[in-house]
């Protein structure tokens, strides 16, 4: 077992209890709560009587349902199941006493993309959400997890879940990002190398040269889909990069108490003698931009790299590639450029920061959204939406085409009106690929990074952004 | 309850990273409740274009509750609709060659036992129950075996899986409550939770 790390650390403080089942009981300090995991357990801590018992320590938007065009977010929303759990939501975050941002509040907005914005989520904290993607948050050198609506209801009952200590694979990356490349295109390339399953039973930590470098919002990204290497969780050890990222934030200390704070922070950081139980080399200097070109994330390649035959494949994983492709319509051999593409989608826990629009608007700018292409820009949260439309950046998605949206989780999985329909296929900065996972069964969908997304949605098919002559 | 052995006919479902997506798409999450969800257990694969049932095993094998899956099984999201939907629709076990972490830890809150094997025997298991549908089959999570076609192979559980089934104690919500004192001392001991 790994010894000295951020995670061996940052478990050893949370830990209350050895449970008799084998696995440790685990203090968690931040709850993030939406409308899709948490109506059960509000149910079911009401029929048994039970209180929360730290309300301060969960907090709750609405995001995965929430309709996306300004005038369909009146009250009662038109989809009855959408509003029943909304309502829902309301009620029980208001009579446990916890902090809730709903569709009048200025900072609603994606659980994962709230929370880092207003501070909540700080180094050395235990974070979970009934959400997979709550790995996000190991940005900040937290132990961030997603978990199953009875391990929601458990940390309403007792701000606590039982857990499995994990490994701990360092994921080291030397070299420098090249102009065009993203965080995304790092977090595809080493999803792509070590398998979408070639997590189960470790967490990862980012580090090296390429990682240090990256901004916060591009780290979240990297950790955000942590999960779709089957990792549960992700996390880079807290810098100065992180800490000028907290300061000044909502729930982030201040004056001194931010100094003192800070001082805990930097002692759980991995030392540097840290021991790991795996330890993984990648090279940041070669690498282009990546697509994936069938139905789950690791099925990706370079921009300048050939869709593999599934006969060159591992024989585990020749049948898969198989169906993907045929489900995809790629052929063996060929680049994933020149792809065509019927949508273009912008946002989403993974890639719907300011910085992702920035960088597509770069890209955007002067540029017209190809005609048969429908384009979709859907802000993380009302925050990062307001902030772009200070900057003027809408104003560069609407004249280059893109409808422009509120805040929500939106075509990522299709749970509110926003959908791919029949066979389209989509380049999304989303982090899924799966069949069907964009609301149609016969839907296609193409990962890639923001710049990729708003490239393509120019050329109406897969283009190397670095191709259009802009540095985004 | 105490979950020891699980008895009865399986069902195939074949497929490498079949995502929770796939077992349930999210369109039908919008829901406050878990009733109904086995109308929806793998819908678009069991579902023709015109909402026809076609000749997906959740349509063929009705009555069967030990599913039997191939690799990182469960993958993607959390959401713990997934194998409520397919206890809803009569899964008491399943045997796969691997499964994705936060599925596996949801089978154990609802007290299905989610063992592991080798590829090989899966296959052999998949096609046995494909060409005897109305075979048994048996789990004994207490000895970590599948038994059918008269032969018991050896398959693993979880430690934390087979201990939580074993002793009846996968409702954790008693388990961790047991433990508020020391939750508040912990707690008060971490700098960013303000004393109280």
């Amino acid at each position: 077992m790994s010894q000295g790390t951020l995670y061996d650390k940052v478990w050893d403080r949370h830990k209350v209890a050895d449970l008799p089942n084998g696995q440790d009981q685990l203090f968690i300090g931040l709850h993030l709560i939406h409308e899709v995991t948490s109506p059960q357990p509000f149910s079911e801590l009401r029929e048994r009587g039970i209180e929360v018992p730290y309300p301060e320590r969960n907090v709750a938007t609405v995001d995965h349902i929430v309709p996306t065009r300004p005038e369909g977010r009146e009250r009662p929303l038109a989809d009855e199941s959408a509003e029943g759990m909304l309502t829902a939501l309301e009620r029980n975050t208001s009579e446990a006493g916890i902090q809730f941002y709903g569709l009048d509040s200025e900072k609603q907005g994606i659980t994962h993309v709230v929370a880092p914005e207003l501070g909540l989520t700080q180094p050395g904290m235990t974070v979970v959400c009934g959400d997979s993607h709550t790995a996000t948050h190991g940005a900040f050198g937290a132990i961030a997890f997603g978990i199953g609506t009875s391990q929601v209801r458990d940390v309403l009952a007792s701000q606590c879940v039982a857990a499995d200590k994990a490994d701990v694979r360092r994921i080291e990356v030397d070299g420098t990002l090249g102009p065009g490349v993203h965080s995304k295109d790092l977090i595809l390339k080493i999803i792509a190398e070590l398998g979408v399953d070639g997590g189960v039973g470790y967490v990862y930590e980012y580090g090296g040269e390429a990682v240090h470098d990256l901004s916060m919002e591009e780290r979240l990204a990297v950790c955000n889909m942590s999960i779709e290497g089957g990792a549960r969780a992700g996390y880079i050890n807290p810098d100065e990069t992180t800490y000028e990222f907290l300061r000044g934030r909502e729930f982030a200390p201040e004056g001194e108490a931010f100094e003192e704070r800070k001082a805990y922070w930097e002692s759980i950081s991995s030392d540097a003698d840290a021991e790991y139980d795996d330890v993984v080399h990648l090279d940041a200097d070669d690498l282009e931009p990546m697509v994936t070109w069938g139905t789950t994330p690791g099925q990706a390649v370079g921009i300048g790299e050939r869709v593999p035959a599934p006969e060159d494949l591992p024989e585990g994983k020749r049948e898969a590639a198989r169906t993907a492709q045929e489900h995809t319509g790629v052929t063996p051999g060929e680049r994933m450029a020149g792809y065509d593409i019927d949508v273009a989608f912008l946002g989403t826990c993974t890639n719907g920061r300011v910085s992702d629009f920035r960088e597509a608007a770069a890209v955007l700018e002067g540029r017209e959204v190809h005609d048969d292409v429908r384009a979709l820009a859907v802000p993380g949260s009302q925050t990062v939406k307001s902030k772009l439309e200070a900057e003027g950046v809408d104003e560069i998605f609407r004249a280059a085409g893109f409808d422009w949206r509120e805040a929500g989780c939106s075509m990522c999985l299709a749970m509110n009106d926003d959908s791919l329909e029949g066979d389209e296929r989509c380049a999304s900065s989303s982090n899924r690929n799966y069949v069907g996972r964009q609301g149609s069964k016969d839907g296609r969908t193409v990962l890639m990074s923001p710049a990729m997304v708003a490239a393509a949605a120019v050329a109406g098919e897969v283009t190397d952004v670095r191709d259009l002559g802009v540095v985004a | 309850m105490k979950v020891r052995r699980v008895a009865g006919t399986g069902v195939p479902v074949r497929g490498d990273d079949i995502d929770t997506d796939q077992i349930i798409p999210a369109r039908f999450l919008k829901t406050t409740t878990w009733e109904g969800l086995d109308e929806y257990a793998f819908y678009d694969a069991r579902r023709d274009d015109d909402g026809e049932l076609n000749d997906h095993p959740f349509n063929e094998y009705k009555g069967a509750n030990v599913l039997v899956v191939n690799d990182n099984f469960g993958c993607g999201s959390s959401r713990e609709h997934a194998p409520r939907a397919l206890a809803r629709w009569g899964v008491e076990a399943i045997v796969g060659e691997s499964f994705a972490e936060i599925f596996a830890d949801n089978c154990k809150s609802l007290g299905i036992p989610a063992a592991t094997t080798d590829a090989e025997t899966v296959e052999e298991l998949q096609t046995f129950i494909e060409e005897n549908p109305d075979a048994g089959i048996e789990l004994d999570v207490v000895d970590e075996t599948v038994t059918y076609d008269g032969k018991t192979v050896d398959v693993d559980i979880d430690e934390a899986m087979r201990g939580a089934l074993v002793q009846g104690i996968w409702d954790t919500v008693a388990l961790l409550r047991s433990n508020m004192d020391a939750i508040d001392e912990t707690a008060a001991d971490l700098p960013y939770v303000d004393s109280r």
